[in-house]
């Protein structure tokens, strides 16, 4: 058993068994980590490059557990003090990279697409940690692993994305995969936030109001208000963005049932998630961080193999 | 296709192999035994049966290892995990491997370094249902081995849990 592709460019490529696949393998890789020793020699022989154009934090230091994990060498390239600043393309930079025997390369760029162009370049596994405004597809994946160990399935669970789906590649994948496991998903936000014609697109629902949102779900994935990203303002300002959608202490306790609230980090505390909440029991926050370096070593366990 | 062991015979074999891994005078504190994924499994889980009714007051310490991560061939074929349980501490312990054929050696090897990773065993043994002998590609034996067969490479050896039996095909 193996997956259909040969890269992890987006969940838009996967199958329902890829994922499922991915999951499970995952799930083993939890186990790992709780082992005295954390780490298993798998990928002894091979060597991955992080290449990361845009800022992360987060990220890039969970592939970089990953990878160690599994006994690779990892080299983490940053384009703020390299040769991109002399100028140096996309297309030079991994090809140099690559000639010293690279393996594969886990790359964030904040031009959607960049990893496609990539994979079509060069011979490595490619494995995508965010491009612009496309996807993320280890977030998506770990993101439903933590729904799966919380409520037990995907199938038919209701998922509120809420926050600014526009610019979110987290919502992006988050979306095309919960759709794939049968779930049922909701984007909520301010109509500024949410691109026309998603519902048809998408086959999602839409709801501007939060507190609608929260009543119909199970789980809540607050996406953060990217301010890096607008170059105007698509709402008034963030006092008032907490106001009309931030969660609250007060919405989650005045709901009918108790609801899982998701985070991909890094939070703004007190504009789309009190700190209250997110510090709460019906947060699991934390658990995705975990299981986000369980799902990078699946993926990258799953795709050393291919050639 | 030829029966290597019949279930007759399958039967007295785990009872015989009970008894040869208690008769020196077994220590249960000390001793843990651990079974193989996938395929030792269910031999493991018979043959701890059998001690269990051997020695009925005694707790015997059984875990489940899986080696996935250990094989020396992950970049040819991609193998999916199943599930490692071991509960106890192995620090200082006799570990004992059950598998059900021991043919090249690798998942053994591979077992042995997984094993390591958990802790420093006093000793480690090896109780396997099949020996596929001059087949080996490490240096790897069976200190408890069922029974010894003399076969190829295109031939495989199946245990039928379902019919009792053990097959060379």
């Amino acid at each position: 058993m193996q997956l259909s592709t040969k890269h992890l460019l987006g969940i838009r490529a996967l199958t329902r068994e890829d994922i499922e696949l991915i999951l499970t393998t995952a799930e083993q890789f939890k186990d790992v980590l709780q082992r005295p020793v954390k780490k298993v020699p798998s990928l002894r022989d091979v060597t991955i490059v992080n290449l990361f154009y845009e800022n992360s934090t987060r990220t890039r230091i969970s592939f970089e557990l990953a990878e160690k994990r599994l006994s690779a060498d990892t080299i983490n390239f940053t384009a703020g003090g390299s040769s991109v600043s002399k100028g140096e393309t996309l297309l030079d930079t991994v090809n140099n990279i690559l000639s010293m025997k690279v393996d594969m390369v886990v790359m964030r760029h904040s031009a959607s697409g960049a990893p496609y162009f990539l994979a079509r370049h060069i011979p490595a596994a490619i494995i995508n940690a965010g491009d612009g405004i496309n996807e993320h597809p280890t977030q998506g994946l770990l993101d439903a692993l933590s729904i799966k160990n919380a409520l037990g399935t995907l199938e038919g669970v209701r998922v509120a994305i809420i926050g600014d789906i526009m610019h979110s590649r987290v919502a992006m994948s988050n979306i095309y995969l919960l759709k794939k496991m049968g779930a049922e998903v909701m984007v909520a936000g301010p109509p500024t936030l949410i691109p026309p014609y998603i519902q048809e697109a998408f086959g999602v629902k839409v709801e501007y109001k939060v507190r609608e949102a929260l009543e119909w779900c199970d789980v809540a994935n607050v996406l953060r208000i990217q301010l890096e990203r607008q170059n105007q303002p698509l709402f008034s300002s963030l006092r008032e963005y907490n106001l009309s959608y931030g969660i609250t202490r007060k919405l989650v306790d005045s709901l009918h049932k108790d609801i899982v609230i998701m985070h991909p980090g890094p939070i703004n505390r007190g504009v789309e998630l009190d700190s209250e909440v997110a510090d709460s029991r019906h947060s699991l926050i934390l658990q995705q961080v975990e299981n986000g370096v369980a799902v990078r070593m699946a993926v990258l366990y799953l795709l050393a193999g291919k050639d | 296709m030829k029966v290597i062991l019949a279930p007759a015979q399958l039967k007295l074999t785990i009872q015989r192999l009970a008894h040869q891994l208690t008769e020196d005078g077994i220590d249960f504190n000390n001793t843990v035994f651990i079974g193989i994924q996938p395929r030792g499994i269910k031999f493991a889980d018979r043959v701890v049966d059998c001690i269990r009714t051997l020695y009925p007051k005694e707790k015997v310490q059984y875990g489940k290892l899986d080696i996935t991560f250990y094989r020396d061939d992950v970049r040819k074929e991609i193998h999916i995990p199943n599930q490692t349980t071991i509960n106890f501490s192995i620090e200082g312990k006799t570990v004992i491997l059950i598998d059900d054929v021991l043919y090249t050696g690798r998942t053994i090897r591979s077992a042995l370094d997984a094993i390591l990773d958990f802790g420093r065993p006093n000793h480690v043994g090896l109780c396997t249902l099949i020996d596929r002998r001059f087949s080996r590609e490490l240096p790897i034996q069976p200190d408890y081995c069922g029974k010894a067969i003399d076969s190829i490479v295109t031939q495989r050896v199946t245990v039928q849990w379902d019919l009792e039996q053990v097959v060379l095909h």
